[in-house]
């Protein structure tokens, strides 16, 4: 595909229809939260961008997240507006290796030098001077240095690269850390999730290549229009946890007919993603409509919060050894103080002198 | 610091801290009263101290002929206060599941629309006792800080526990730190403060009622 193509001429050739490519627009206009008659100009605009050219970097990451995104069940038209960008570098995907995929970078790199978008997924370890992950004997750490340099924006997909997910785990042997603690001039956008919605990742494109700009973000770098409500609150299920119709096991009653999740560790309600109504495989459900807890898995140190399976008004930890200890220790301190007031008071009643008439008489 | 690392410390280290310092506290408190002990009373007991310490700790808890206005009030928003406060925290069901890793077992907890009315309840009790202690001129000279922190301190974990069961335009993680942190103050400083009362009053009542009981005094 010649990069000098237009998204539009790109879709034609896919056969595309103009019908199917503005209900693509629309539903794009209102994931991104953006008034119904933006529709057309995101169409106006998609269909007249030229193909960006896309750098992927992949670091301490399961490739959990470009599974996400390519292995649709059937081709969408999200996954072709991926298609349609010119991905000039993503070890997985691209059919060079060795040194020819490393040239292919650097081409890209000096050729759309300031224009590229960089997305990077895993987390880049910094322990031992980043020895953990290397591609081409480059540590990850300069890779992303490297490549951030000519970049347009950068997106972090998924929690590895957003917020140092399971590398950045407790103990976090390899000293992981996010894109945004090592990036800090130029605009990063955060698409956290294990893995994340792949329309979010279309739709944070989307945004890139109709206004040229990256989307309003939070203050974790997400997409607000993605992220800005937490599962919870957008769950069908949440009547149920206002009534407080819980299901208590997998199995029960209330598992059956649906009822909330909470008591079984459901972290919706401290998770931030549109998992709720964009849903997964087309819309097909996510995981609560398949009867699991929200694990939480777009939220930063998701992996250290304590089990998957216990609800969030349950503590983490066990307070009776430390709580039979501080019985103990109450216990002691009463009793020692008791003893020192006796031992005092005993003390006062030794050295009490008593005070005779002959004693007083000399003062009067 | 995250909103989700602050949760899990919330959720651990801060709930054994508190929970540790509560309970150390509260033991200390009813041990030191009880090891203080009293000098050895030589008259004759004219009856039994120990029923009539019983006696008293119920009978301060009832309604008299006799009260004045003041009294009244004192005692019908103080009971409005506890019941709100009490069963809101007892049969609110993310509260049993606390109390069930906690001890270990649990109860049938009440429908969320009953708490929301104990928790307005016990909030509406708690404004009415405020509103009563700024405006009396005589509470108003006994109070010293240690009464508005403990209103205070009170307040917040049922205001922002409210709070965190009705949808809000502020972050559900941040609100459900607010509300542990809340809690978890509330925990470590009842031992220290007026608060501890609700472990003190039976003794103190119980130890009145025994001195009267002791003289054959009916308290």
């Amino acid at each position: 595909m010649s990069k000098q193509q237009t998204l539009a001429d790109i879709l034609q050739q896919q056969g595309i229809t103009r019908r199917g490519f503005l209900k693509f627009c629309t539903a794009m206009a209102s994931l991104m939260a953006l008034p119904p008659g933006m529709a057309p100009a995101i169409a106006d605009a998609l269909s007249k961008a030229m193909r960006p050219s896309v750098i992927w970097l992949s670091f301490q990451e399961c490739t959990g997240c470009t599974e996400s995104l390519t292995r649709s069940d059937k081709p969408t038209l999200e996954s072709l507006i991926l298609g349609a960008i010119s991905l000039d570098y993503h070890h997985t995907l691209q059919a060079a290796s060795g040194t020819a995929a490393e040239a292919a970078r650097e081409q890209a790199m000096e050729q759309f030098f300031g224009k590229y978008l960089l997305i990077v997924d895993g987390s880049i370890p910094l322990k031992n001077n980043g020895a953990y992950s290397t591609i081409a004997g480059v540590s990850n750490l300069q890779m992303l240095q490297d490549v951030a340099k000519g970049a347009a924006a950068i997106v972090a997909v998924g929690t590895c690269a957003a917020f140092g997910g399971l590398p950045h785990a407790n103990p976090n042997p390899t000293g992981a850390v996010p894109v945004t603690d090592i990036i800090k001039d130029k605009p990063v956008i955060n698409v956290p999730g294990c893995p994340p919605i792949p329309v979010v990742i279309t739709g944070v494109l989307a945004h890139y290549l109709t206004f040229g700009t990256i989307p309003d973000l939070d203050e974790r770098h997400r997409p607000i229009s993605f992220y800005g409500d937490n599962i919870h609150d957008r769950c069908y299920r949440r009547p149920f946890y206002d009534k407080g119709k819980f299901a208590k096991s997998f199995d029960d009653e209330g598992a059956r007919k649906g009822w909330c999740l909470y008591e079984l560790g459901c972290k919706g309600p401290t998770t931030h993603n549109a998992c709720a109504t964009v849903k997964w495989n087309g819309g097909v459900s996510f995981p609560i409509e398949s009867g699991h807890p929200c694990l939480g898995c777009s939220e930063p140190d998701f992996w250290d919060a304590g089990s998957f399976y216990k609800p969030l008004a349950e503590p983490t930890v066990d307070a009776s050894t430390i709580a039979g200890a501080a019985i103990a220790a109450g216990a002691a301190a009463g009793l020692g103080y008791g003893l020192y007031d006796h031992h005092k008071r005993k003390k006062a009643q030794q050295e009490h002198k008593k005070v005779t008439v002959e004693d007083l008489g000399d003062q009067t | 610091m995250t909103e989700i690392e602050l949760l899990s410390w919330l959720r651990g280290p801060g709930f054994q801290i508190s929970v540790a310092i509560f309970v150390f506290g509260l033991v200390y408190r009813i041990s030191q009263n009880l090891a203080l002990g009293r000098k050895k009373n030589l008259a004759a007991p004219r009856g039994n101290s120990f029923s009539a310490g019983l006696n008293t700790i119920w009978r301060r808890s009832l309604f008299h002929e006799g009260m004045s206005y003041r009294g009244y009030f004192t005692l019908i928003a103080g009971y409005t206060f506890h019941l709100g406060f009490l069963v809101t925290l007892f049969f609110l069901s993310q509260h049993i599941i606390m109390f069930r890793s906690i001890f270990g077992f649990g109860w049938p907890a009440l429908p969320p629309a009953i708490i929301d009315i104990t928790a307005l309840i016990g909030m509406a009790a708690l404004v009415a006792v405020l509103i009563h202690r700024i405006q009396d001129p005589v509470l108003r000279k006994l109070s010293d800080y240690q009464d508005y922190l403990a209103w205070a301190l009170t307040f917040l974990p049922l205001a922002s526990g409210f709070m965190l069961v009705h949808p809000m335009e502020i972050s559900y993680t941040l609100l459900l730190c607010l509300h542990i942190i809340f809690a978890e103050v509330l925990l470590i400083v009842i031992p220290f403060t007026k608060l501890s009362h609700m472990i003190s009053i039976f003794i103190a009542r119980w130890y009145n009622g025994a001195i009267a009981g002791y003289k054959g005094v009916q308290s």
